[in-house]
């Protein structure tokens, strides 16, 4: 290859775990590197601003990464301005394709969320009751602003279109080194299509009953994680403990499952699934060995929408079609 | 009481389907509102249809499947049953009136209960107004 990969990575609304999950590539990014060229990288590792990236070229970024998902003005800010300036757009991990952890945040108003934040947690100190506000005048002559708020979480790829997905909080790094290499490559399945291995979480899993030749039993009890501790060996759904597996992307290798953890599906939905939450309901439920079990999991778990949505309340469809006054009435 | 809900229900083609057609021979009389469409088992209801249909403009959703016992793949409704318990929970935690959507089991022999469900779903529904996320497609 004569000229580098012209490569920039955007965060928006996250945390910058996905970065991490780039990073931990270690020497694949190395090799990598050879064929990339890092033109804006920011906030989090190169020492580049948004002026920088705004007076590129359109279309003069050969592949971009977002992630993180759009939770305000500054963040829907860079990412229609990345998405105009590079070829290529993916979204990057569960935040930038589903909406994340932040969308839950969607469930409640705006005004519950910063009192939460900036007033009645225990460690906050504010007496008197400063919120942010998008504008301020300071001392009558500098006119101050922050980024506003919008009115929900939306992902990458309800504001702008986005070529690429990949899941995962964050994106497992043998995943994404296999991501990167089949992307310098050239590798790649048509646009608008997640790069996975289009397997289940459940199909990559050692738990799996169907690899041991073992039949699949109804589920009589649930428990939740806090409660007991599930034997390390067998699948945590036959125990009764909750478990996404069955509608959630294995590109992770089932590293949750490894440690003994339910999956939660943050690596997003199998290819034909239109609401993650509605999905997997439909799965678990049928797994359940009748009403009762059904009522006691709805009892168990406080709220039904927290648990099935915990990373794609925005890729939802009643998250994208309620009005937010809807939402918070919950 | 102008407001006609426009309400999609999902018959299962062995029972509430039947019922319906029996509705219609005996001549029962019940409101316009409801569009059914037939399915082979209630148990192929998936929520996400469910969904769909609301955001898609449709003021209510039902549900018509077997009653217990009576399921001609032995144990679809107890699915269907299970799932809608866990999803009904679902809507409403995530602030959507559960009133809009309906599980009923009738029978091809309860053609009297599909035409009361019609219309004992209709009045709810015109009493809770036109569905918030009316209008545009998912």
């Amino acid at each position: 290859m004569a000229d580098k990969i012209k490569f920039a990575f955007l965060l928006a609304g996250g945390c910058a775990g996905c970065e991490m999950a780039l990073v931990d590539m270690a020497e694949k990014l190395v090799d990598a590197l050879e064929h990339l060229e890092v033109v804006f990288w920011a906030p989090t590792v190169a020492d580049v601003k948004y002026q920088d990236l705004e007076a590129m070229e359109d279309k003069s970024i050969d592949l971009a990464f977002v992630d993180g998902m759009i939770r305000n003005s500054e963040n829907a800010h860079t990412v229609k301005v990345l998405r105009a300036k590079s070829k290529t757009l993916v979204a990057f991990g569960a935040c930038a394709t589903l909406g994340g952890i932040a969308a839950m945040g969607d469930m409640h108003s705006k005004e519950e969320l910063f009192n939460e934040a900036f007033k009645d947690t225990f460690s906050t100190d504010n007496p008197e009751g400063v919120l942010p506000t998008p504008q301020y005048l300071l001392d009558g002559k500098y006119d101050l602003t922050l980024p506003a708020f919008t009115d929900r979480v939306y992902t990458v790829d309800q504001l702008v279109e986005v070529d690429y997905f990949v899941g995962g909080c964050p994106p497992h790094h043998d995943f994404v080194a296999a991501a990167v290499q089949a992307i310098v490559a050239g590798n790649l399945p048509p646009k608008g299509s997640w790069l996975t291995s289009g397997k289940a979480v459940c199909d990559v899993c050692k738990r799996n009953p169907a690899a041991k030749g073992q039949e699949r039993l109804e589920v009589g009890e649930v428990f939740r994680t806090v409660d007991g501790r599930p034997d390390p060996d067998k699948c945590l759904l036959q125990q009764g403990y909750i478990c996404f597996g069955p509608v959630t992307q294995g590109d992770c290798g089932a590293s949750c499952l490894n440690v003994n953890i339910p999956c939660r599906g943050c690596g997003g939905p199998m290819p034909g699934v239109k609401d993650y939450g509605a999905r997997c309901i439909s799965a678990i439920a049928s797994s359940l060995k009748d009403d009762a079990t059904a009522q006691k999991m709805v009892d168990k778990f406080n709220n039904m929408a927290k648990l099935v949505y915990r990373y794609s309340f925005s890729s939802g469809i009643l998250n994208q079609k309620l009005p937010p006054k809807e939402k918070s009435k919950a | 009481m102008s407001f006609s809900p426009n309400i999609v229900g999902f018959a299962c083609q062995w029972c509430t389907y039947a019922g319906a057609d029996l509705a219609g021979n005996l001549r029962c009389k019940y409101p316009p509102t409801i569009k059914l469409i037939r399915v082979p088992c209630s148990g192929r209801v998936e929520p996400e249809f469910v969904l769909e249909a609301l955001a898609r403009g449709a003021d209510g959703v039902l549900i018509g499947g077997c009653h217990f016992g009576d399921c001609h793949y032995k144990e679809g409704n107890y699915k269907t049953s299970r799932r809608m318990i866990m999803f009904k929970k679902l809507i409403e935690d995530a602030g959507f009136d559960p009133r809009r959507f309906r599980l009923e089991w009738i029978s091809g022999a309860e053609g009297k209960r599909f035409a009361e469900v019609a219309e004992e779903f209709t009045k709810e529904l015109q009493e809770l107004g036109p569905n918030p996320i009316k209008g545009g497609t998912a």
